[in-house]
């Protein structure tokens, strides 16, 4: 495989277009709404139509407005239609000169679409997962080539050092300064890891790119490890993600066939290979040194840091752990440049963030906004607020280990440090939107609950701890706890988040002190002993 | 051996280069409380009762894993420490069993030393009293469930000491539990060799001898740390 190889791809592939295309979302919140017979239905209803030559109808991953699911695209067209059953597919073909379907549209100018920007979910929606061919039609794999043939690993970390990228997964480390970190290490032997362990509850971005996207990953991945000097790599995929594992599968095949992994890639002396791993449902296999231990097949229990994986990681060797929307930056940065990159977002935070919007909002879906847009814009205007015309009391972002940003606070924007500062952080990507009637305290012993069932038991703060913070919240909750056992909680949270040895204990606390700080009220109003009155009174 | 320099609790120390700050504060005489430390087994930094605060770190580290470095100021036994180890063994204590006055281990009992000597003298958390098991199915020792503080002293002395690998953790969070084999009865656990190296281990009254009665557990380390000795400097010292 050379350049010339991968424009003739390309240009196959487009000259091969035909005049109509139906994208049909085949990511999984819309297969769960049915849309492989959707798919079926308007294959056969081409078919009858006699259209065969003149409409395509193509799988693709996730169009985002998951909650209009199953959705269709139709180019050139330029709409989607939302809740499409098989039995419309005849009226969506006769539709296809100009008729007006009896099928909802998306509103395509509502905020919702209009205030994303689109770099890491670029091709989300477009391409065909299944099929490299299409990725490669849409600039797939071009990064790769210039890395390797034209760019120095040196030159490499130096763009994406200068793009300002900083790690998707939570913790907002940067990136450049990662890969220059393993880069510098001296050994014969370095691993690249992408953890797409995805497990806070009620984010689904990493599935989503997976899954819309594979190749994307896979291309990030093989230019990090171009960068750092690794030849093996591995994808850490959590079990209940079958259908990303099936494309990741797929994907990884298809790059093998055509030389973009193995030996020699693009003719150059650089060799790599990616296997996956799949993670069997713990939400701490996604702590890096946890999910280390796992692929070399221990059990998933952090260790002490330092050593840091980049310098001591698996089995040993120097490893570069990075993110699936980590890596799913890398291809545009080098592809554009990162200057391009570095006018997208804030001072301190670049480009762009995937949020899964859900909770009580009326559209929920996948959205990817550039960092510094306010959280009233992403809740009101794209989000539309909370249904039923009740009103926004708080938005959770960071999942188990962020915490709630209360509704006067929304014109807070995004990014790491503004999160950081009242409480929550920026995580993964989860963002729940919760309404008047949310309480508080539910939502804490919620998240708490989720820390106590998901601590390894490893230290002795987070495995005792949790499970306390979890008796003193469902004491508050059902009114038997007094102002006493308020302290004692909040004493507790002081301890377990500052002597937890990894990130799930140091951050499990988050939920219980954000909320707390916003809505105490709602815990005293609780209390046996009443203070909330007697603070009034006095 | 280049030697470093540091300061602990602003006394000035020189360490080994590759000592952990828990090796030179002891060798400085200086104490830090331990539990899930034992001489001679690989430290997991788990119990995070060693935890100490270096000047320009950000977080609290224990200093069971964390190297000395030059120039490293150390502080073991401030104010902000203490209260943290305290409600660190409120929680152990809270946990599971530990009711002292009918502990074959009273008296000779880690846990119950650094309660005393850390002056934590209540609770403030209720009580989870598991009701676990013991088991006494093996002709030697027993295991009582209710007594662990799940320190894995003798996982650690059972894999890298003995190298029979019989003891392990299964579960997670507040379920863990330590095994023999597939979780089987300890007197149907094929790879123990009967040692007793992890009786010898365990900081607690968790693993006894059988025939024990209250307050009649005691331990011998020595012949652990000979093993250990023999193995890694080449010297059978008794
Ligand atoms: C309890 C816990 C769970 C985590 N889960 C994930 C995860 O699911 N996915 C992820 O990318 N990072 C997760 N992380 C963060 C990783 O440890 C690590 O920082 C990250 O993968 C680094 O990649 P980045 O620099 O690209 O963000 C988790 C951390 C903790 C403490
Ligand atoms: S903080 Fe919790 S999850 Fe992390 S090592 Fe400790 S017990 Fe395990
Ligand atoms: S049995 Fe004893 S040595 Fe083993 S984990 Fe429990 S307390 Fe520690
Ligand atoms: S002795 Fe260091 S953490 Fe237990």
């Amino acid at each position: 495989m050379v350049l010339e190889d991968l424009v003739k791809i390309k240009e196959r592939y487009l000259a091969q277009r035909k005049k109509f295309t139906f994208r049909v979302c085949l990511a999984a919140g819309c297969v769960s709404a049915n849309s492989e017979a959707v798919k079926e239905a308007l294959e056969k209803a081409v078919a009858e139509a006699g259209l065969q030559n003149d409409v395509e109808v193509r799988g693709v991953g996730c169009l985002k407005l998951c909650c209009g699911g199953p959705l269709v695209a139709v180019d050139p067209l330029n709409v989607i239609y939302q809740k499409v059953t098989p039995a419309d597919a005849p009226a969506l073909v006769a539709a296809l000169n100009g008729a007006e379907p009896p099928v909802a549209k998306v509103d395509l100018a509502h905020p919702y679409f209009a205030k994303q920007l689109n770099v890491v979910l670029e091709n989300s929606g477009i391409v065909d997962p299944d099929d490299i061919e299409s990725y490669i039609a849409h600039e797939g794999y071009r990064a790769l080539r210039d890395a390797l043939r034209e760019l120095s690993p040196a030159d490499v970390i130096a763009i994406v050092t200068k793009s300002g990228l900083r790690g998707r997964g939570g913790a907002g480390y940067p990136t450049g300064l990662k890969w220059a970190t393993v880069a510098k290490t001296k050994s014969a032997r370095k691993f690249v890891i992408c953890n797409a362990d995805e497990g806070d509850p009620g984010a689904f971005m990493d599935r989503s790119v997976l899954e819309s996207d594979p190749h994307r990953v896979i291309e990030g991945m093989i230019i990090a490890a171009y960068a750092v000097g690794a030849e093996q790599g591995y994808i850490y995929v959590r079990a209940e993600y079958p259908l990303a594992i099936k494309r990741l599968q797929n994907a990884i095949r298809q790059a093998r066939q055509l030389g973009l992994l193995g030996s020699g890639i693009f003719e150059s002396p650089f060799s790599f290979n990616i296997e996956i791993r799949i993670g069997a449902g713990a939400f701490v296999c996604g702590e890096e040194t946890a999910l280390i231990a796992s692929i070399a097949g221990r059990r998933g229990r952090p260790r002490p840091r330092p050593p840091y994986p980049a310098e001591y990681g698996l089995f040993g060797h120097p490893t570069l752990i990075n993110n699936v929307e980590t890596f799913a930056n890398i291809p545009p940065i080098i592809r554009n440049g990162p200057e391009w990159f570095a006018r997208i977002g804030t001072e301190k935070s670049k480009g762009t963030k995937v949020f899964a919007l859900a909770g009580q909002v009326k559209h929920t879906g996948l959205i990817e906004v550039p960092m510094g847009i306010t959280l009233r814009e992403i809740v009101e205007e794209m989000g539309g607020g909370a249904p039923d015309g009740k009103r926004v009391k708080a938005v959770q972002t960071g999942g188990p280990s962020g915490g709630c940003v209360p509704a006067s606070e929304l014109d807070t924007p995004v990014d790491y440090e503004s999160l950081t500062r009242l409480g929550s952080i920026m995580g993964s990507g989860g963002m729940i939107v919760m309404d008047e009637t949310t309480r508080m305290v539910d939502v804490a012993r919620f998240f708490v609950e989720f820390c106590m069932d998901e601590s390894c038991g490893k230290c002795a703060p987070c495995r005792a701890g949790t499970v306390q913070m979890y008796n003193l919240l469902t004491k508050i909750r059902d009114g038997r706890a007094t102002l006493q056992d308020l302290q004692t909680l909040e004493e507790l949270c002081e301890v377990v988040k500052n002597t937890s040895l990894c990130g799930l204990g140091q951050t499990a606390p988050n939920p219980v002190l954000s909320t707390l700080r916003f809505f105490r009220d709602e815990y005293l109003a609780l209390l046996k002993d009443h203070p909330a009155q007697q603070h009034q009174s006095a | 051996m280049a030697a470093k320099t540091l300061t602990i609790n602003g006394q000035l120390i020189s360490a080994e280069e590759d000592q952990t700050v828990l090796a030179a504060a002891r060798d400085a005489g200086i104490e830090i409380p331990t539990l899930c430390h034992l001489e001679g087994l690989p430290d997991v930094g788990a119990c995070r009762l060693c935890l100490v605060e270096i000047v320009g770190w950000p977080r609290l580290v224990p200093a069971c894993v964390t190297k000395v470095a030059e120039g490293m100021e150390v502080y073991t036994d401030t104010e902000r420490l203490r209260k943290y180890r305290r409600a660190i063994l409120e929680l152990i204590f809270a946990e599971r069993n530990h009711v002292c006055s009918v502990c074959v281990s009273n008296g000779n009992c880690e846990l119950q030393n650094l309660a005393m000597k850390l002056g934590m003298d209540h609770v403030r958390f209720e009580y989870r009293h598991p009701n676990l098991d013991v088991d006494v199915s093996h002709r030697l020792f027993g295991m009582d469930h209710n007594r662990c503080i799940l320190c894995t002293r003798c996982v650690r002395v059972c894999w890298y000491v003995e190298c029979a690998g019989t003891k392990n953790v299964a579960g997670r969070g507040v379920n863990s539990r330590i095994i023999t084999d597939m979780n089987q009865p300890w007197a149907e656990a094929e790879t123990c060799t009967n040692c007793g190296k992890c009786v010898q281990g365990c900081p607690t009254g968790a693993l006894f001898y059988k025939g024990a009665t209250v307050a009649e557990m005691e331990r011998d380390r020595s012949k652990l740390e000979f093993i250990v000795t023999a193995r890694e400097k080449k010297q059978w010292l008794v």
